[in-house]
């Protein structure tokens, strides 16, 4: 079986076909990450029962000759910060290093329904918390196309398990880049969906108003089946909406003569790799020979989005991880039977001090201390106030142009070390992919070529919950590139 | 709030004190090292979202949220649970005696 040439249309064609059973295709990725997967280190945890489970009931489904659901026997993977009942969900963190899920995702429990076969939690940065997933408490992840690089992250192990063929798909999570990014590096599509489209009930919080669930995937069509799997309201996220999504037919809803594609000037900066620039304009001028037009736009803000994304996002992970407080669930320093603590702030103190590793620290520390009192109004609430102007620079934009197009990373791949002492350098990794977060738009990265071997990404964003245009334009590209 | 003066346009290099101090509030047990190490990267990082004060912000309306919903409601009525879920959860507790939490004392 070669696993490299799987889709889920390929594995739907194989089962129906006859050609492998459900159980034999699952038991194939089983073995290849056995094998291969010591020296990337995407996975966390492989959960081969439930895989193998799951695969027998899909086996049973084709046997008695039932209508099979969209995702039935495909392989995936999940971040280790959604939880799946039963297995182990640690966030990449020390602090939930013997937690186990007591109810599934929403996300999850829609893809189970779908027939998807899980075979494990794939690393990430603590808590998400992180551009090279060098941040996870327990080891860092290779990138399956150079082995010295980092594969980007937060959502790292799930790109890296989706580009070594590790599964047909899997799922991210992005709160300022952590699936576009990743999916840059690796080489492979990931959608962060608009704000409110995929339920987070499930997921573990690291900043509420900018998380989302998406897919990461080896092609467009499969990005799409998997958002239109995992999307819609639920009443266990109050955040969640219904949008208008209909899966189409592959043809196009609208013609290219008329989409207007918008290059903000901003994204074209000093200090990025010149090959990146060179690729992405190269893939901006293909989109114009198929008659889009193509529109130099201006978003006066995006200076300024990454500092307004380090104090709103560590602010809000500040409240939500006060909630790991050694008390109802995670490490807790009162389960050493040698210690000798007896008051409960010190349980705190120490359980904290010791679960939460240095990025995750450093992050509670910049957040408590932006909205503590005297700093609250001038870091919290005027970097709110800009958040405001961030978005009304994209509503401005979106008067013009349909789709905005900018590079999803200013650089190729870095190596492992590269950046991890110096967290603001770190954090400049995502200077093209917070802005979105912010604004709670939709955006894909899309691999459009290569320098020496590695990836350069495209990132496509829309109009909120225009997610289908995203998808159909995304295809044209690849069109473009398999036709030659 | 509590509003403290000219607390708006203050050097944001902050002080090893306000270090331990933030620690506390955030209940993160320190080490000598680490604040040191914490008062330098802070300094760092709050130096550069500094930048942000270079822009007017008088008349502008703050976000919280990208999404323009407020106030979604449900009927006030327990939720369903399934006993199993409950179960699991209290199995999660790092100290427990029955079906009850325990905590050390606060006084």
């Amino acid at each position: 079986m070669k696993l490299e040439n799987f889709t889920i249309e390929k594995v739907k064609e194989g089962l129906i076909k006859k050609e492998f059973s459900a159980l034999e295709l699952t038991r194939a990725y089983l073995e290849k990450i056995e094998k291969e997967d010591k020296k990337i280190g995407a996975f966390l945890t492989v959960c081969e029962d439930l895989a193998i489970k799951q695969a027998k009931e899909i086996d049973e489904m084709i046997l008695s000759g039932k209508k099979l659901p969209i995702l039935a026997g495909v392989p995936c993977a999940i971040k280790d910060i959604i939880l799946v009942e039963g297995v182990k969900c640690t966030a990449g963190s020390k602090i939930l290093e013997n937690y186990v899920a007591p109810y599934d995702a929403t996300v999850v429990k829609k893809l189970k329904e779908a027939g998807a076969i899980i075979l494990g939690k794939t690393n990430l940065d603590e808590f998400a918390m992180g551009s090279s997933t060098e941040n996870s408490a327990f080891f860092p992840t290779k990138n399956p196309l150079d082995l010295e690089r980092v594969p980007g992250g937060s959502s790292g192990g799930s790109a890296a398990a989706v580009a070594a063929n590790f599964c047909v798909f899997s799922l991210g999570t992005d709160t300022g880049g952590s699936i576009r990014q990743p999916a840059s590096f690796c080489g492979i599509v990931g959608l962060k969906p608009t704000y409110g489209s995929v339920s987070r009930y499930g997921l573990i919080a690291f900043a509420s108003s900018l998380d989302q669930i998406g897919a990461m995937t080896k092609n467009v069509e499969d990005c799409k089946i998997v958002f239109e799997v995992i999307r819609g309201k639920d009443e266990m996220d109050s955040t969640s909406v219904n949008s208008k999504f209909k899966i189409q037919n592959s043809k196009l809803q609208f013609k290219i003569q008329n989409l207007k594609i918008g290059i903000p000037k901003e994204y074209f900066i000093e200090g990025m790799d010149e090959e990146v620039e060179e690729k992405i304009k190269e893939a901006i001028k293909k989109y114009e020979e198929t008659g889009a037009k193509i529109l130099e736009i201006s978003l006066p803000h995006t200076e300024y989005a990454l500092p307004c994304y380090y104090i709103i996002a560590p602010s809000e992970a500040s409240a939500n991880l006060a909630r790991y407080d050694g008390i109802k669930y995670g490490y807790s320093k009162i389960s050493n039977l040698k210690s000798q603590i007896s008051n409960l702030l010190d349980v705190y103190f120490e359980s904290r001090g010791e679960g939460f590793g240095k990025e995750v620290r450093r992050r509670i520390m910049l957040g408590t201390f932006s909205l503590s009192i005297g700093y609250y109004d001038a870091y919290y609430l005027r970097a709110a106030k800009v958040r405001s102007l961030i978005i009304r620079d994209f509503e401005r934009a979106f008067e013009k142009v349909d789709l905005i197009f900018t590079p999803t990373s200013p650089t190729l791949p870095f190596k492992l070390g590269e950046k991890i002492d110096d967290p603001l350098k770190m954090y400049l990794s995502d200077i093209f992919t917070v802005s979105v977060n912010l604004a709670g738009l939709p955006a894909i990265s899309i691999p459009v070529s290569k320098v020496k071997n590695l990836p350069v990404g495209l990132q496509i964003i829309g109009k909120p919950f225009e997610e289908e245009k995203i998808f159909e334009v995304a295809k044209i590209y690849e069109l473009s590139t398999s036709n030659k | 709030m509590k509003k403290i003066p000219n607390s708006k346009f203050q050097n944001p290099k902050i002080g090893k004190e306000e270090v331990k101090h933030i620690a506390k509030l955030a209940r993160l047990g320190l080490s000598e090292r680490e604040i040191e190490k914490y008062q330098k990267e802070l300094s760092k990082i709050l130096d550069y979202i500094e930048k942000l004060k270079e822009i007017d912000v008088s008349n502008v309306e703050p976000t919280f949220h990208p999404l323009k919903i407020k106030n979604v409601v449900r009927e006030d009525a327990q939720l369903k649970k399934d006993i199993d879920e409950i179960k699991k959860l209290i199995e999660l507790m790092p100290e427990r005696k029955g079906g009850y939490l325990k905590v050390k004392k606060i006084l």
